[in-house]
């Protein structure tokens, strides 16, 4: 085990959880309404949570977006761009949230974000941490861990240069990520909504012990870092010609070896996966992500270790 | 006795989110003819119902399609406001009607999907169209199929299938709206095939004999309960009751559960069928679930009548009536 130093963190007294990010999301929605109306159940001691809808015209439309995606949206770019009511609706809302929860980067901003995402994928309840070096947000992963099991909770580590993106959450100093599937778009299932319920609840509770100032030992923390981004094979035209291979369809988080099967065309052939190693995929059929351009992410294992972390 | 089936329909992408048949309308147009052979008796037109909805990805871009096919939508006045459905549910029925009329194709097969767990189903408005009930029991002789019965009349059906002198739609699910599954389009795939073979074999004068099977009839539709101010929703499918489509519904079953937790039941005297169980598109519809009756249906024995047979047959009853 590590002889790193304690890391104290000031108290989070700030937290959002932010929901209609993807207004088709109907886990976060409703769970979001349902607390603006009444936020009792996640009111923690000396902690403000705020309830917060992100995205209402694209709730309202019930679509994932209205002009951009949101949840690509808080570049450094978008956030300072002149232009007011010109920009795109998201781009504006991006300005609005930084304005409200952030600036992004600076001692302002609130202390933890949860960002509220359904997927069509079969994830089960993935927690999604934008930087292996923050301890505060691996201590609470790790907790939420083991006050689910035996049921898992999948940790998806995006910290990729080029497949990082700029999201609602990253406003916040510690962004939290929880995607729960699978779930059509649209469509509000009982289990999958109860599911994201009890892992907040998991990750306020540990809010809430840290504030009290219980001290979390050094800890290890099994995460899938996000790898490569696999398009649906595509003819010229740029249609797609081959579906995820049921083999692989429902299949995340478990292992894809060289030679397994990957895609099938239209007409029946298989496409066998060839990469150089055994890869972990996810993400696998997400609707969404036709238009991005993506049948599924290829992830890597990996033991990221937590400092002890207690409160300054 | 039904003439020959010369003119085939199979249409996908009537709700341009529903994936499979959007797919499947793709790669049967890629091969000209794909599903004629030579000398073959039958043509058949591949038609993608709702390009503009498919190419965005959505169910429709101003007004549902699927619902645009009644007698009174199909004959209404045309300005520069008509919804782009509407139009094109015209443009439908002079391809592949005119509705109620002799030139109106054979048999339209339309292709959806739900995001409720019912399995692959035949949908149709009449439970004694014995062309639908013969194509029905041919194909569960082959896989896993069910038969929802709309017992509308012809005048209110309002579906696309409705412009062909017989027609039903495929409805196969669960597949998320925006995806698609290869299994679920497999299982597509192999379904238009066999109601292309059985055509072929009904064309060619095989007798397919009476029998009977299993038909579920629509009798009614659960709505959410809602906010009385806001009108959203207040509740969700009930763990116990979702994906359980076509498992018998009895009176006092959980049908919901509040988002404090709470049941609430069934309330209704009658034990009955559900389906379209958490169905995506119907949320705004105010459909939670149908319920349906099951029910035997008994059928003739059905065989092609030649153009010869059918004119043999008009001189008899000539005679017939001269006596």
């Amino acid at each position: 085990m590590s002889s790193h130093n304690t890391v104290s963190f000031s108290e989070a007294r700030r937290v959002a959880v932010f929901g209609g990010t993807h207004g088709n999301e109907m886990s976060g929605v409703t769970l979001v309404n349902l607390w603006v109306k009444n936020g009792a159940e996640i009111q923690r001691k000396g902690v403000e949570t705020k309830p917060f809808i992100t995205n209402p015209k694209a709730v309202e439309k019930c679509s994932r977006y209205v002009d951009t995606d949101l949840n690509r949206a808080f570049t450094p770019e978008n956030l300072s761009a002149p232009g007011g009511d010109d920009l795109p609706y998201e781009v504006q809302r991006a300005q609005e949230i930084n304005r409200l929860f952030g600036p992004k980067g600076s001692p302002e901003a609130y202390d933890v974000i949860f960002d509220l995402h359904n997927t069509t994928s079969n994830m089960g309840c993935t927690l999604i941490l934008e930087s292996s070096k923050d301890h505060f947000n691996l201590q609470m992963m790790n907790y939420i861990k083991k006050a689910i099991a035996p049921a898992s909770c999948p940790v998806l580590l995006n910290e990729h240069p080029l497949l990082k993106y700029s999201t609602s959450r990253s406003v916040a100093k510690h962004p939290v990520g929880l995607e729960v599937g699978p779930q059509p778009q649209g469509v509000l299932r009982s289990n999958i909504f109860e599911a994201m319920r009890v892992i907040l609840k998991h990750a306020l509770d540990f809010i809430e012990l840290f504030n009290e100032g219980m001290e979390f030992p050094p800890c290890t923390v099994d995460v899938f870092r996000v790898s490569e981004r696999v398009d649906y094979p595509r003819d010229a035209n740029g249609n797609i010609i081959a579906m995820v291979h049921p083999n692989l369809q429902d299949c995340d988080w478990e292992p894809l070896n060289p030679g397994d099967p990957m895609f099938q065309t239209f007409d029946g052939k298989t496409i066998h996966y060839e990469g150089a190693g055994t890869v972990y995929p996810t993400f696998i059929n997400e609707a969404a992500y036709y238009e991005k351009q993506q049948a599924f992410v290829t992830t890597r294992r990996e033991t990221l270790v937590a400092s002890a972390i207690r409160k300054a | 006795m039904s003439c020959l089936l010369s003119r085939v329909a199979v249409c996908g992408g009537t709700h341009g989110n529903e994936l499979s048949g959007v797919y499947l309308v793709r790669e049967l147009q890629k091969t000209e003819k794909p599903l004629e052979e030579e000398d073959e008796l039958v043509s058949v037109l591949v038609v993608l119902s709702n390009p503009r909805a498919v190419q965005q990805c959505r169910r429709y871009t101003e007004t549902d399609l699927n619902r645009c096919f009644t007698h009174a939508t199909l004959n209404g006045p045309e300005s520069d406001k008509t919804p782009y459905e509407i139009t094109r549910s015209r443009e439908l029925n002079s391809l592949l009607g005119p509705k109620g009329s002799p030139e109106a194709v054979d048999l339209i097969c339309d292709l959806h999907n739900t995001t409720a767990n019912m399995g692959l189903c035949l949908i149709a408005y009449s439970d004694h169209d014995w062309i639908c009930l013969h194509i029905f029991r041919y194909l569960q002789a082959n896989i896993p199929v069910r038969y929802i019965h709309f017992d509308f009349p012809p005048k209110e059906a309002y579906s696309l299938e409705s412009v062909g002198k017989h027609g039903f739609a495929i409805e196969i699910g669960p597949q998320p709206h925006g995806v698609v599954r290869s299994n679920i389009y497999t299982t597509m795939k192999a379904g238009v095939q066999h109601v292309m073979d059985w055509v072929r074999f009904f064309n060619s004068g095989t007798i397919f004999e009476g029998g009977s099977v299993e038909v579920y009839t629509m009798v009614k539709n659960i709505d959410y309960p809602r906010d009385s101010e806001t009108h959203s929703i207040t509740a969700a499918i009930h763990p116990q009751l979702q994906d359980q489509d076509f498992c018998l519904l009895h009176p006092n079953d959980p049908l919901f559960q509040t988002f404090s937790g709470e049941t609430l039941r069934y309330k209704g005297k009658e034990p009955l069928y559900p389906f379209f169980i958490n169905e995506c598109a119907y949320y705004e519809k105010g459909i939670a679930l149908s319920l349906a009756r099951r029910k035997c249906v008994k059928m003739p024995p059905i065989q092609v009548k030649t153009e010869l047979e059918h004119q043999e047959n008009e001189w008899e009853f000539a005679s017939e009536e001269d006596e």
